[in-house]
């Protein structure tokens, strides 16, 4: 393992130069669950951990991730725990109490959100869980960046004794550069909880010194901010008439998009964005007449350094920055060479190239599971999905998703659906997910008897961030074999009486149980079992189908209903050889047995 | 079109003073630098030909910058990464600064004719992938004619290159991307040794082979144009 090497340099992924950093803190314990763009922070965790002997484990959300950090922080060993920035709003309810109690050894909470959303829901700032939270964030400009500061992270909290967050964003957590390595430190020490319940238990009583004990310790983290070394003041040329304030990635686009314009300019970056280190940002506003402020996402830094009495504030709130989507090199130089009053670069044309919207994957599982689904209920339910590769079942021609929400989300809304009017409601679920936010919607579907399928898509893995096991997959993060914990147990056990297990490549059955599922006066279940065409073709592709033009009588079924990628009209219908995986559910819908395997 | 291009970001042999070890250590390197985007469709291997050239750029001490984008806009969707080498904090690309532009796919080489301006050389492969709107006949794929004249419009130099069938005469269709890599070497300020040792190091021992053959044919393939 190249990221385990002890000193030179690496080419390392933002997120991979975390990990490292955090070797180099001697990290005993890692948490995450998986969701781009943090994904691979937990999954270079999980091929190293073993070698590099450290515990890591997939928690079964994010919640439960910050959680078990939080148990071995107290129990006196260094913990980090890792997820996308909607993964923090399902940790919240944990850390936003352990603020108060604190941590006792360093706790790093990382979060990578996603401007863009380019593969999210949302793309909120979470710089507001820091304030809301009233814990230090720290942001990163780079992957050299990422790893120092996971380091200063784990000291910041050690000496706070509080929680500590690494705010990264996709272009922080998915760039590549050379890293210089320093020094894995080895931490082979065992654990000890020494009861404090004054501290550690949070009921009203103790809450109440808790928090005072918080502010007690951010006023702290206000002066180890002025003096981390993690904020800093960039000249460029000899006299800088304007001041810039910025962080992470935005600071990367505003040093280019300077020295391009060629202005003299005082850049204060932000290593350190909550608490703000008040002395230094005031001595740098009173130093220029016109203050810029480059921040992706919210009005976060311009919002506290107007509040700090910033006088000519340029950005979001005066128009001159864009307050959503992702900067970039062109945004940022057009936005600065318009408030210097310079002139914006001339831009090519746009071109227009049709669309490529991602899709389920030839032989994807769910693609069947979701033609089945419209054909039992003739295409006329309410379609409730969730978060995973099955929410590219919104895509034309499946339309298999009307609402989309968050982890469990779906079958939540599907509940008061089936309260609020008397249609067909089928929800879609993937196993992972299952386990990570749709039992207790389950439960709560069970106990109010509300009347709708709840359909779990198992495919046997978190497919969408890359394959991460969970509960039922019976592998754990570390590679270690684990008690595989059965769905159909589960919901068995909550008291669902309709049941039923089925693989979606049998179209015929699928569509049956789905009918049956339909008429059930109650929540009925039905588990749509089959592995990832991913993982099943990496063992080897046994079949390839080709339409027997002869046969075919072009009712484009297979295209215009099913609408599986790999095939193609040209001059008739025809299946891409090198995309088809051989799952044969084609030849199973098409009406005039047209579709035949490759002899 | 006249784009004037941003020799270097004007950073070259000037040493910003920060106070502090977390300064980049970007100037301490070499001063050669180029653009690349590779852009294609999730699937085909994009995210490997950036880190080839990433390792290499850095195997020939030289400061470098990729970007991907992973997750959901790789089930089949658009997929643009970039490389940068030289002394530069943005790992993004701005409008009209690509020195190479390696385009696994026609329409995605169209889709990225917003970084090419009169600098820009461009390697195509020729074999579209169909996206899927247009099976269900809600949208047109631009002909080949048309994709090609307005990016001899913008780019200095255009080179075509039928990459899956050299992949296949390599011995593996998933070579394809080889192929581009050995096309792109030509131009790169990389040199050919240093990118065949990279590939080398990260594939397989099974598949040197035929990656090493691949790659030699997309290398004389651009070679005779």
């Amino acid at each position: 393992m190249d990221i385990l090497r002890n000193k030179g340099t690496l080419l390392l992924l933002g997120n991979e130069a975390v990990v490292r950093g955090a070797l180099e803190s001697g990290v005993n314990v890692a948490t995450t669950y998986p969701g781009t763009p943090a994904s691979e922070i937990g999954d270079t965790f999980s091929k190293i951990a073993k070698k590099a002997g450290i515990y890591f484990e997939y928690s079964v959300n994010e919640k439960v991730a910050v959680e078990t950090a939080f148990g071995a922080s107290i129990s006196g060993l260094r913990s980090i725990a890792s997820m996308k920035h909607v993964g923090l709003n399902v940790s919240s309810d944990a850390f936003v109490t352990m603020a108060y109690s604190g941590v006792k050894c360093g706790m790093v909470i990382v979060t990578a959100d996603d401007p863009s959303c380019y593969s999210s829901q949302n793309e909120q700032d979470s710089r507001y869980y820091a304030m809301l939270a009233n814990l230090p964030m720290l942001e990163p400009s780079t992957p050299q960046e990422a790893k120092e500061m996971t380091k200063k992270a784990f000291e910041i909290s050690e000496s706070l004794e509080l929680p500590v967050f690494l705010r990264m964003t996709t272009r922080v957590s998915h760039v590549r550069e050379n890293v210089r390595l320093g020094k894995i430190v080895k931490n082979n020490r065992e654990g000890f909880f020494e009861k404090d319940p004054v501290r550690f238990v949070n009921v009203p009583a103790g809450a109440r010194i808790g928090h005072p004990r918080l502010l007690k310790q951010m006023e702290r983290a206000e002066e180890l901010s002025e003096k981390s070394g993690l904020n800093r003041i960039i000249k460029v040329g000899k006299k800088p008439k304007i001041g810039i304030i910025t962080s992470g990635v935005s600071y990367n686009y505003t040093i280019d998009a300077v020295k391009k314009l060629g202005v003299d300019a005082s850049i204060l970056k932000l290593g350190i964005v909550h608490p703000l280190p008040k002395k230094t940002c005031e001595k740098f506003i009173s130093s220029f007449k016109k203050i810029v402020i480059v921040e992706e996402l919210e009005p976060y830094l311009e919002t506290l350094i107007k509040a700090l009495g910033g006088k000519n504030v340029y950005g979001k709130l005066t128009h001159d920055f864009p307050r959503i989507f992702e900067y970039n090199p062109d945004i940022v130089y057009d936005s600065l060479a318009k408030i210097l009053g310079k002139k914006v670069q001339k831009k090519n044309e746009k071109i227009v190239v049709p669309s490529r919207p991602p899709v389920l994957c030839p032989g994807c599982p769910h693609r069947a599971t979701f033609y089945a689904a419209k054909i039992a209920s003739k295409d006329k339910a309410v379609y409730a999905t969730d978060i995973g590769c099955y929410a590219l079942g919104v895509q034309p021609p499946l339309s298999t998703a009307d609402v989309l929400v968050c982890m469990g989300g779906g079958v939540g809304a599907a509940g008061g659906i089936s309260k609020a009017t008397k249609q067909k409601i089928i929800a879609f679920l993937g196993d992972s997910t299952f386990f990570h936010a749709g039992i207790p919607a389950l439960v709560n579907a069970v106990y109010n008897n509300h009347k709708f399928v709840y359909t779990i898509l198992d495919n046997r893995t978190t497919a969408m961030t890359g394959h991460q096991p969970h509960p039922g997959t019976g592998i754990t993060g570390m590679g270690n074999i684990a008690s595989n914990i059965k769905i159909e147990d589960i919901v068995r056990g909550i008291g669902v009486k309709f049941i039923e297990i089925v693989d979606p490549y049998n179209v015929k059955e699928t569509v049956s149980e789905f009918r049956k599922a339909l008429e059930y006066d109650g929540v009925s279940v039905l588990i749509a079992r089959h592995t990832c065409t991913l993982l099943e073709i990496r063992k080897g592709k046994k079949k390839t189908y080709q339409i027997n033009q002869l046969k075919c009588k072009e009712c484009r079924i297979c295209i215009d209903r099913f609408g599986c990628p790999a095939f193609y009209v040209d001059k008739g219908v025809h299946i891409n050889p090198l995309l088809c995986v051989g799952c044969g559910v084609c030849a199973q819908i098409c009406p005039a047995k047209a579709i035949e395997v490759i002899k | 079109m006249k784009v004037v291009r941003d020799q270097g970001l004007g950073v070259r042999g000037k040493r910003v003073k920060t106070k502090h070890s977390l300064a980049p250590n970007y100037y301490s390197l070499t001063t050669k630098h180029e653009n690349i985007v590779i852009a294609g469709v999730g699937g085909q291997g994009i995210l490997f030909t950036s880190k080839i050239i990433g390792e290499a750029a850095l195997e020939s001490n030289m400061n470098v910058l990729t970007s991907e984008i992973h997750g959901m806009a790789q089930r089949g969707g658009v997929v643009v990464s970039t490389v940068k080498i030289g002394n530069v904090s943005s790992p993004l690309i701005a409008d009209a600064e690509a020195d190479i532009v390696i385009a696994f796919e026609p329409a995605e080489a169209l889709r990225a004719a917003n970084k090419m301006s009169e600098n820009t050389t461009v390697i195509i492969n020729t074999n579209p992938i169909i996206p899927f709107p247009i099976s269900l006949g809600k949208e047109k794929y631009p002909k080949m004619e048309y994709i090609l004249s307005e990016i001899k419009k913008r780019c200095e130099k255009l080179l075509t290159i039928d990459a899956n069938r050299l992949a296949q005469h390599a011995g593996s269709g998933i070579t394809m991307n080889t192929v581009m890599i050995g096309a792109f070497s030509q131009f790169s300020v990389l040199s050919k040794k240093k990118i065949k040792e990279t590939i080398r190091k990260n594939v397989h021992k099974k598949y040197v082979d035929v990656n090493m053959r691949a790659f030699e044919l997309g290398y004389r393939a651009v070679r005779s144009k």
